[in-house]
């Protein structure tokens, strides 16, 4: 069961409340057919807004449109958009044990009780919840009503999958277990899928591409790598992972630092820039023989890497993640390599 | 100290309690067996005041019980799908409208059944049929019944569930019927079982709305009380509880036995 999933195309959507709040600024968006495209950003920033818009719960502001491969679904409510939804609280009917839940949606589609059966247990199986089928959903644990949830979503074979932090309600340990098989089942079903997420790392490991969003626009729209190494602005970079902005001069070929210049590879500059350099591209060196030195402010021990604040190297501190093993002490002098090409200059307004 | 004062506290609300609930019930419905009341017990019990109740009054008591049950049904049938709309809708013009369903609370009875009276008193078959009170017991307990259904509905978040639903493909309707009434079952009950006693119960409104061809049971007490042996009354009284408890309970039970668990009764 795959391929079921339609090409998405949002249209100049924005909404405004009915209180004036404006949730969100016209944008645009397209999903390719079977894609996952993770919506990101921080608390309020119109992410669930623009779901709702697609799902069929929000009307856009007039003007905007959706499309559903090449059906104008503008105006058609939810029940006949065929969407699949999972939403943070679940929302299992209390009403209803585990399989009924999972076979509501075909129940109403008219599919025989025979069918049902099969394609519910095809679903339990799936989703690895075998042996709940007859379990009111109140005695089950998160982990298991996110699968019920998900399981009922996807069992209708809906055009498009949209779930609104599907995993923000667990604790970290099964969110991570979690984020993987959803991963998985999301590649094996091959529905296209808008999945809202703020947590960055969940956007990576699930997102074919990823929408960084900010108060009610679209950041930037790439790749999680791109997204990551090729950020569009200063809020991307800070926003995905941890990133080191600097700012200094740029001659053309390389940035000049208080503690050194480092080169620079791609789309240099002549005057006044703003460097992302990612804490992982720093490399500690000795200091001889490096064009840029600085001090150790600290150092954090984290298990698998060692975080290590080097001060009087630029002009704020920078951050860098280097391998646990180096020996390193406060206030020692070290030199810092960064490959050219990790070095990316931001343009430097929207902060 | 501390103990004392609140043993002492509980004592005396048990002895209230039972001065003015226990002991005036018991007294009343015992008078409604007693021969003769100034005599007391010793004039020997007897169900004769009973029998002449029924013989009086059965149509009063019926009537109640049909008044009652269609005020429940029409609270129902309006009051449910009213509450699910204002919840779903929200905003300033649903609080508008809940204030304005709730107002014949603030309202006397007497104040309502003149308004209805000098509005519709005109039209004489309506007036002179139960349907009339019915009609004025439905603007008294309708609120009962939105208010205990809109409680409902803000605790089980269902207009989540009616989303989630809709996702599923069900229509409104569907939703309704599948989703909404289930889950709001307990505040359904609950606005019924005050529904049907606050209908069984009702005397102002009744009072002024009633003709000689439409009493109901309360109307039909205060007639007794006003024209009859006390005995008769009282015995009144006691056919009064021996009816409405034991309807009580069954609306109980069968409430709990729908509220059973998903799966065991399928
Ligand atoms: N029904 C509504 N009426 C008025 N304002 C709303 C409504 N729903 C959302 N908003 C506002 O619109 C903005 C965007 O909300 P939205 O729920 O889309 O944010 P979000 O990105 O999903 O945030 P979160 O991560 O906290 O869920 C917020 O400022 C919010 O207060
Ligand atoms: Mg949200």
């Amino acid at each position: 069961m795959s391929g079921h999933g339609v090409a998405l195309r949002v249209i100049d959507c924005g909404k405004t409340f009915a209180d004036g709040t404006r949730a969100l600024a016209p944008v645009a968006l397209e999903v390719g057919r079977g894609e996952t495209a993770v919506l990101l950003g921080p608390s309020g920033c119109g992410k669930t807004t623009l779901l709702r818009i697609i799902a069929g719960l929000e009307t856009p502001d007039p003007g905007g449109r959706v499309l559903f491969g090449d059906t104008d679904v503008t105006g058609v409510p939810i029940e006949r958009r065929n969407v699949g939804m999972v939403f943070q609280s679940y929302a299992l009917f209390p009403n209803m044990n585990v399989a009924d839940n999972i076979g509501y949606g075909l129940k109403i589609r008219g599919v025989g009780e025979a069918e049902r059966k099969t394609r519910v247990a095809a679903l339990v199986a799936l989703t690895g919840i075998e042996g709940l089928e007859r379990r009111r959903v109140d005695q089950l644990s998160g982990g298991q009503r996110q699968r019920v949830a998900l399981a009922r979503a996807v069992v209708v074979q809906p055009s498009v999958l949209l779930l609104d932090e599907p995993l923000t309600a667990l604790d970290a340990a099964l969110r991570e277990r979690l984020r993987g098989e959803l991963n998985r089942l999301l590649r094996k079903l091959g529905i296209t899928t808008i999945y809202v997420t703020h947590d960055q790392a969940e956007a990576m490991a699930l997102g074919d591409r990823i929408v960084v969003m900010r108060k009610g626009e679209i950041a930037q729209i790439g790749t999680p790598r791109a997204v990551y190494f090729a950020p569009a602005n200063k809020f991307v970079a800070e926003f995905v992972g941890a990133a080191n902005l600097i700012e200094a001069a740029c001659n053309g070929a390389t940035l000049v630092l208080p503690g050194g210049t480092l080169p620079v590879a791609n789309g240099a500059i002549h005057g006044q820039a703003i460097a992302m350099i990612r804490p992982e591209a720093i490399a500690i060196v000795p200091a001889e023989s490096a064009s840029l030195v600085g001090l150790v402010d600290s150092v954090s021990f984290l298990g698998d890497r060692q975080r290590v604040l080097i001060s009087a190297a630029a002009a704020k501190v920078m951050t860098a993640d280097v391998p646990n093993a180096i020996a390193l002490a406060v206030g020692d002098r070290v030199g810092l390599a960064v490959e050219p090409a990790a070095i990316r200059l931001l343009p430097g307004d929207a902060t | 100290m501390r103990a004392r004062a609140i043993f002492a506290a509980q004592l005396t609300f048990t002895l209230l309690v039972a001065a003015f609930l226990i002991v005036p019930a018991v007294q009343s419905m015992l008078a409604g067996v007693t021969a003769n009341y100034f005599r007391g017990i010793r004039s020997g019990l007897t169900l004769q005041w009973v029998q002449q109740v029924w013989q009086l009054y059965a149509d009063t008591i019926l009537r109640s019980f049909v008044i009652a049950l269609a005020t429940l049904g029409v609270t129902l049938v309006v009051g449910v799908p009213a509450a699910y709309g204002l919840h779903l809708r929200g905003g300033r013009l649903s609080r508008v409208v809940e204030e304005i369903i709730t107002l014949p609370l603030a309202i006397p009875g007497l104040a309502i059944a003149l308004a209805l009276l000098l509005t519709y008193g005109g039209l004489s078959s309506f007036r002179r049929s139960w349907l009339f009170i019915m009609v004025g017991h439905v603007v008294f307990t309708l609120p009962f019944m939105v208010r205990s259904v809109l409680a409902i509905f803000a605790a089980t978040d269902v207009k989540t569930l009616d989303e989630s639903a809709a996702s599923l493909g069900a229509s409104p309707l569907r939703r309704f019927r599948d989703v909404i009434v289930p889950n709001a079952r307990p505040g359904i009950l609950a606005g019924s079982l005050m529904v049907v006693t606050l209908s069984l119960g009702e005397f102002n409104l009744t009072w002024m709305l009633h003709t000689p061809l439409t009493k109901t049971l309360p109307v039909g007490l205060a007639d007794s009380y006003a024209s009859m042996r006390l005995e008769i009354a009282s015995a009144y009284t006691l056919v009064f509880f021996v009816m409405i408890v034991p309807l009580l309970v069954a609306m109980q039970i069968f409430a709990g036995y729908r509220n059973d668990p998903a799966g065991r009764h399928q």
